[in-house]
């Protein structure tokens, strides 16, 4: 069954003012549990506005959303239960960090969730060893820490709720590559320990690229596709016509199959591009050898 | 939402009154209300009432924005009123005794007349507001207060620091409603619980919300300071404010109902 299912799931900002603007327009989406979704889009394509509503932060104009089979807005004593499921990382979210320490920031979601102090010391632990925040670093005062480990304790406070679905927004915003690989490597171990769903918005192709198993391509507030990656950079064209890059390697490896070589063009990930052009190394030095002989 | 407060509320125009001078419409103001203080006579009141009418017209803001804007103040109205009404005494017959109560007639002019200057003189001064940016409101008063430097008062300073505060209201609204998002999704609960408990709620977004204030406003001293800026010593205006013919109208119109409150107050 899928966890998160959206039925013409509309939003509207501002609506009966000068300034009104549908955000996202009559968004049909199934996601399957244990998932690693991409989500990628333009700014102000409206996948901020989508995700806030998966964890009932903004209200549907029209449409339904249902989380594991339940109407999300049916019963609204229950939105709170759903915001423990569904873990939501905003943009920026080290400016959310409040508390004395690191450790009792981090403590802040299990602590509302209720849970009792070993369970609340676990969660914590165990989250903050996902994201690799050290025990030094754990009673220090948050607003000691560089922007890089900010962040990191930031997403460690939604992973301690150890939530079923985990979404981020932008989660690599403003970091070097280093850091960048490191916390979407970390994202990607729990995703693969945990066995949750994850959705993790993106502007870096590469990365969707590198982790995603699907891609939902977000233009002009609608969802334009939501499929396999491989399939989705099939439509490397149409994808590059709405102004979104696809990942370089996709476009080296399209122009090589233009050229005439026999690779894949739909080539997108670094592994799968070394691969193919290391077999035609072997192809050519056979091709040789044989005409030497 | 938090987003849908509007603070500064000005409805942007062509009328005479928006395109006058905004020091001239801070001198207005003060005007208007002398006038109002000065007068005690029901008649010069009645100036008073028809001056406030004729502005709003002129100035084409709704009705709707005058009750708006007295909304707030009705308590005040009401409190002075009954106040004015139980304990003027007047050297005429009480109109209503009971008990220790004595109503009489002084009382039931006053309550009406005091009622009348409350609700003109905010509507009145709601004008200026209503018909002038914030921003050229700080440059009025800074011009304004011009004189005061002479007495060492920080009068650039003290405007840039109220432009700036202007500036940041939307700012700090938007990010307070990221900041109270970003707590709920981890489960912060703001709507239930007793007063201590909601109090205790506010906490993890009041703290954010400060950090992030010091950290805008370092960095804008920073960017300002990159920019050159050296507080008011040879600072010149991309806009010059500038007395037109409209101003002199307006001052002499005020000029003249000034005039005819005072004869009034002499002569009857
Ligand atoms: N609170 C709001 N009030 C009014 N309009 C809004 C609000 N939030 C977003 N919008 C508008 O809705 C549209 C979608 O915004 P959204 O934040 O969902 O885009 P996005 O895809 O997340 O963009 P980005 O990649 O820049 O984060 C934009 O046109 C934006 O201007
Ligand atoms: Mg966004």
């Amino acid at each position: 069954m899928a966890v998160i299912r959206t039925e013409h799931l509309s939003h509207v900002y501002s609506e009966g003012t000068p300034f009104v603007k549908m955000a996202i327009q009559d968004v049909n989406l199934s996601i399957e549990e244990g998932e690693l979704v991409g989500v990628i889009g333009h700014t102000g394509s409206g996948k901020s506005t989508l995700i806030q509503h998966l964890n009932g932060l903004l209200k549907p104009t029209s449409g339904k959303i249902y989380i594991d089979g339940e109407d999300m807005w049916a019963d609204k004593s229950k939105l709170r239960d759903i915001r423990f499921k569904v873990g939501l990382v905003f943009q920026y979210p080290e400016y959310q960090l409040f508390e004395e320490t690191v450790y009792r920031d981090i403590a802040f979601g299990p602590r509302n969730m209720g849970l009792s102090e070993e369970e609340i010391d676990r969660r914590v632990r165990q989250a903050a060893a996902f994201v690799n925040v050290t025990e030094e670093m754990m009673h220090k005062s948050p607003f000691e820490l560089s922007g890089g480990q900010k962040r990191r304790v930031a997403i460690a406070g939604v992973l301690a709720m150890n939530p079923k679905v985990l979404i981020l927004d932008e989660p690599t915003a403003g970091l070097d590559p280093k850091g960048r690989d490191r916390i979407l490597g970390q994202i990607q171990e729990y995703q693969q320990d945990q066995q949750n769903t994850v959705l993790i918005v993106s502007h870096s192709m590469e990365d969707v690229a590198k982790f995603a198993k699907k891609v939902l391509v977000m233009n002009q507030s609608k969802v334009f596709m939501y499929d396999d990656t491989e399939k989705v950079f099939a439509h490397a064209q149409e994808i590059e016509q709405m102004g979104l890059a696809v990942p370089q390697v996709t476009r080296v490896f399209a122009r090589l199959a233009e050229m005439g070589y026999p690779v894949d063009p739909h080539t997108y990930t670094i592994q799968a591009a070394k691969r193919q052009i290391l077999d035609l190394f072997d192809a050519q030095e056979q091709k040789q050898k044989k005409g030497g002989m | 939402m938090l987003r849908d407060i509007t603070i500064g509320q000005y409805f942007p125009g062509h009328s005479f009154i928006h395109k006058m001078d905004p020091r001239m419409k801070i001198i207005a103001s003060v005007m208007y209300i002398v006038i109002l203080f000065v007068s005690s006579h029901p008649l010069s009141l009645l100036l008073g009432v028809l001056m406030v009418t004729g502005m709003y017209m002129i100035s084409r803001i709704s009705a709707r924005m005058v009750i708006k804007s007295l909304k707030p103040v009705v308590p005040i109205i009401i409190f002075t009123a009954v106040l004015n009404l139980f304990f003027m005494t007047g050297p005429s017959e009480p109109l209503i005794s009971f008990g220790f109560i004595h109503i009489y007639p002084e009382g039931v002019r006053m309550a009406i007349l005091m009622a009348v200057r409350i609700m003109c003189l905010i509507a009145g001064t709601s004008l200026l507001t209503y018909t002038t940016s914030p921003i050229e409101l700080t440059d009025a008063i800074e011009v304004l207060m011009g004189p005061l430097k002479r007495l060492k008062v920080p009068v650039h300073e003290i405007a840039m620091m109220m432009t700036i505060a202007l500036r940041f209201i939307p700012t700090l609204i938007e990010e307070t409603d990221k900041i109270m998002n970003a707590q709920k999704a981890r489960g912060a609960d703001m709507e239930t619980g007793s007063f201590t408990q909601r109090a205790k709620a506010l906490i993890p977004i009041l703290i954010p919300l400060f950090v992030s204030a010091f950290r805008r406003a370092d960095e804008l001293a920073l960017a300002m300071e990159c920019r050159c800026y050296r507080g008011s010593v040879g600072r010149t205006r991309l806009k010059q404010l500038e007395y037109t013919k409209r101003d002199a109208i307006a001052l002499v119109v005020m000029l003249a109902c000034l005039a005819a409150v005072i004869l009034v107050n002499i002569y009857l």
